[in-house]
């Protein structure tokens, strides 16, 4: 430990991602003289974002109220929106949208490459004096009388048999007076700090989404700059939320996905294939046809809302963005909440800062006066209505609680599970078939996660770390018949020797950073840290 | 020993390119961008002669775009002493990099220029060649060890089969081979520590070298994608495939 190097800042941030770029920027708006710090496990900023995504700049024009006239990647504005149900054969369009589904209202929004918004952020925010540092993951939690006290980074050239290779470099600790988590969803340092201070005591358990993304570059006549396209119903049973999302961006862009509640039950489920073979609907179908697929990736995603939001400060620092949930489901948007949190919790460190304090306490205070926590207080029944009554009549009671109730009902519905204790044993679920890909439209997975650009650096130690192996093997094995193998979106778990003796494969260099599996694994016998720094994904412009 | 060691920003080696869709080149924009990883291994070499006592300072230069700078502060992270940004197109064709170099030469009078074998982006393996040829220099391509022996440089060079060993005498141009080092991290304290090391930058033109294009593009297409296979059900339905459908035998 003693050979590792230090250095202090007032502030370290750990995530390039909305959140903490936009904390990033806040601290130095409001206190020029401060310190600010912020690492990105991925190899440059943006290489592990993943949205959709149509973003409402509302937190933006409070930061940046000049972003238009700062050359931003923030150009198509939304022009034309269509919501689909769906069954196998058809789609029917929901009329009326704006009313039905006011969350959905896209007016005045913008379909964004989220990278892309996210580099020209940090571009912004190192102008204005912040240190950023990509290729250098979080790796440990620095604690000293119970505050924490900063990060330290991973060390380098570890092998996998966790010898120190010939390039071996120690990791740094970032010490800050406060440290700010914008880990995005399922953040590996978030999680120890929830622990430790116990931050989710009283709260909702979270619920999570996985999306799975492609980015397709069409023929410039199909291309329809600004259409918003969403899909509920079809290939998913009434139990399992999720849908598919289509929109039409930049230059020939179209950005293609598919969210599939973490919460599902059936263990045969794979929400790649769902994902693959929801294209093939004749609803999303021509728009691939003559295209080329450009870009794959996948990322996990918090979905429970209010409810679920943990405690936000703790002596030291704070959580903000998707690392404390503050997603809004319904409206299927979370930058503009990331930011606003960022922001806040910047502002409540400023004030900290000046008056020596422990804990950045204001944040809480500050949340729940700002347009953030009406937001999310609104719509907080939707999510939890599907959980429990299913898609269709949870799509009933959004509809009802948006026109009725205007977000306003006098009730809280709560989530009663973990999404790891949702699934049902192999032997209870229906096997589903899925489509083979045919090459054109539908793909497999490696050919997919080759577009990634994900790269691990060989030697190292397997960073998702499967805490006891027979445990595997009479969970998840024997009664579930390895739910990661087809939950990975990046093909990371595989079963060898099934007939014989089943042994799990971890093919650790594929892992596109989603965390679905720290997240949905029965047993929480996964563990997802950090690999060495700038490994994982490298998405480029587009995603 | 002044060492000079020319690195160049080129797409990262993860990033799978693909053709523009006007066939008129590589799609670069909003790419990641890194060291040449051939260039790596010579800022690594370099930065070992030094530390061995072999060479007295390292000078890290970059010839293309202002983002070219983050390719320098990698390589002043990793150990160089300083960096020369000349500021011209991006990825300017060879010829024009020796002569921008020659000049560069002349100015810093350097003892041997270390350059990787050839950039991973257009693998023309030309610029040091070109650059030895331009300054009469001795060249030892290809090396995959460089030793300082009685002032003069043993460079083995890996060639078909097996390698040659020769010996340069100074000022000398050698380019790096795969196999020569493992190039260390930048690490992060090294990273913060190189931003207050001294970077300059100047125009191609300054250096009075006329940079103008002599190579056209015609077109840049992607490999044909491969077909898909067949299960065939018997040797018969080979043989016959083989006669009239592929008709090699």
């Amino acid at each position: 430990m003693s050979e590792r190097e230090a250095m202090d800042f007032d502030v370290v941030i750990v995530g390039g991602g909305p959140a903490g770029l936009a904390a990033a920027i806040r601290m130095r708006q409001l206190a020029p003289e401060a310190t600010v710090c912020l690492i990105e496990k991925g190899s440059e900023i943006g290489a592990h974002i993943v949205s959709g995504a149509v973003i409402e700049p509302r937190a933006l024009e409070e930061l940046l109220p000049d972003w238009r006239d700062l050359d931003s990647p923030i150009q198509t504005a939304v022009s034309e929106e269509e919501m689909y149900f769906l069954t196998e054969t058809k789609g029917h369009r929901i009329p009326a949208l704006d009313r039905v589904m006011p969350h959905l209202a896209n007016h005045g929004n913008y379909v964004v490459s989220l990278g892309e918004v996210c580099r020209w952020l940090a571009t912004r925010a190192e102008e204005m004096g912040v240190e950023i540092y990509p290729g250098f993951a979080g790796a440990e939690v620095l604690i000293e009388n119970n505050r924490v006290v900063g990060v330290a980074t991973g060390d380098m050239g570890i092998t996998r048999e966790g010898e120190h290779g010939p390039n071996y470099a120690p990791g740094m600790e970032l010490r800050a007076k406060y440290t700010l988590f914008a880990e995005g969803c399922r953040g590996s340092l978030t999680k120890r700090v929830m622990a430790h201070y116990d931050l989710r005591k009283g709260v909702d358990p979270q619920t999570y989404g996985l999306g799975v993304k492609e980015v397709w570059e069409i023929p410039p006549e199909k291309h329809r700059p600004g259409l918003v396209m969403h899909s509920f119903g079809w290939p998913l049973d009434d139990r399992t939320y999720g849908g598919a999302w289509l929109y039409h961006f930049g230059e020939n862009l179209v950005s293609y996905g598919f969210v599939t509640g973490l919460d599902y039950e059936n263990t045969w489920l794979s929400p790649f294939d769902e994902m693959q073979r929801t294209k093939l609907h004749p609803v999303f179908r021509p728009h691939f046809e003559g295209g080329r697929r450009l870009i794959y990736g996948a990322r996990a995603l918090s979905e429970g809302g209010l409810q679920s939001i943990p405690r936000l400060t703790f002596p030291g620092g704070a959580l903000i963005g998707d690392s404390a949930g503050f997603l809004n489901t319904p409206k299927i948007k979370g930058t503009h909440t990331a930011m606003k949190s960022g922001m806040l919790a910047a502002e409540a460190v400023v004030e900290a800062l000046a008056t020596d304090r422990v804990e950045p306490g204001s944040f809480t205070q500050r949340v729940r006066t700002s347009w953030l926590y009406e937001e999310l207080k609104s719509a907080r029944n939707v999510r939890p209505a599907f959980a429990r009554w299913g898609m269709k009549a949870g799509a009933l009671y959004a509809g009802f609680d948006a026109m009725v109730l205007r977000g306003k009902a006098p009730w809280t519905l709560h989530f009663r599970h973990s999404d790891n204790e949702t699934l049902q044993p192999a032997s209870l679920s229906e096997p589903i078939s899925y489509p083979k890909p045919d090459g054109t439209v539908t793909f497999d997975k490696l050919s997919s996660v080759f577009l990634s650009n994900t790269n691990h650096a060989e030697d190292q130690p397997v960073h998702l770390h499967v805490e006891n192996m027979p445990l595997w093997k009479t969970v998840n094995w024997d009664v579930f018949r390895s739910p990661e193998s087809r939950y990975c979106p990046a093909g990371v778990y595989e079963v060898a020797s099934q007939e014989t003796d089943p042994r799990l494969v971890i093919n650790a260099q594929n892992c596109v950073h989603c965390k679905t599996c720290d997240i949905k694994d029965p047993a929480q016998n996964i563990d997802w840290v950090t690999p060495e720094g700038g490994g994982g994904p490298n998405y480029p412009a587009g995603m | 020993m002044k060492i000079l060691v020319p690195v160049k920003r080129v797409v990262d080696y993860n990033i799978k390119v693909r053709v523009k869709s006007d066939g008129t080149g590589v799609e670069t924009a909003g790419l990641k961008m890194s060291m040449n990883p051939f260039d790596e291994i010579t800022v690594e070499e370099a930065v070992r002669l030094r530390e061995k006592g072999a060479a007295t300072e390292v000078i890290a230069v970059s010839i293309g775009v202002q983002q070219a700078q983050d390719t320098l502060r990698t390589a002043l992270a990793m150990g160089a002493d300083r960096a020369i940004l000349v500021l011209s197109e991006e990825s300017p064709e060879p010829l024009a990099v020796a002569k921008i170099l020659k000049a560069l030469v002349e100015r810093e009078k350097p003892e041997l220029v270390f350059l990787g074998k050839q950039a991973i982006d257009d693998d023309m393996n030309a610029t040091g060649q070109m650059l030895a040829g331009l300054l009469g220099w001795p060249q030892g391509t290809f090396a995959s060890k460089v030793e300082l022996v009685d002032g003069r440089l043993e460079v083995a060079r890996e060639i078909d089969g097996g390698t040659e060993t020769v010996s340069l005498t100074l000022p000398a141009i050698v380019t790096a081979d795969l196999r020569l080092n493992e190039p260390r991290y930048a690490s992060l304290p090294n990273i913060m520590k190189a931003k207050k090391k001294p970077m300059e930058t100047l125009q191609a033109d300054d250096l009075g070298v006329d940079t103008t294009r002599r190579l056209t593009t015609v077109s840049v297409s992607e490999p044909p994608t491969r077909k898909a296979g067949v299960k065939l059900n018997s040797v018969a339905e080979l043989v016959e495939k083989l006669r009239n459908e592929a008709k090699v035998i």
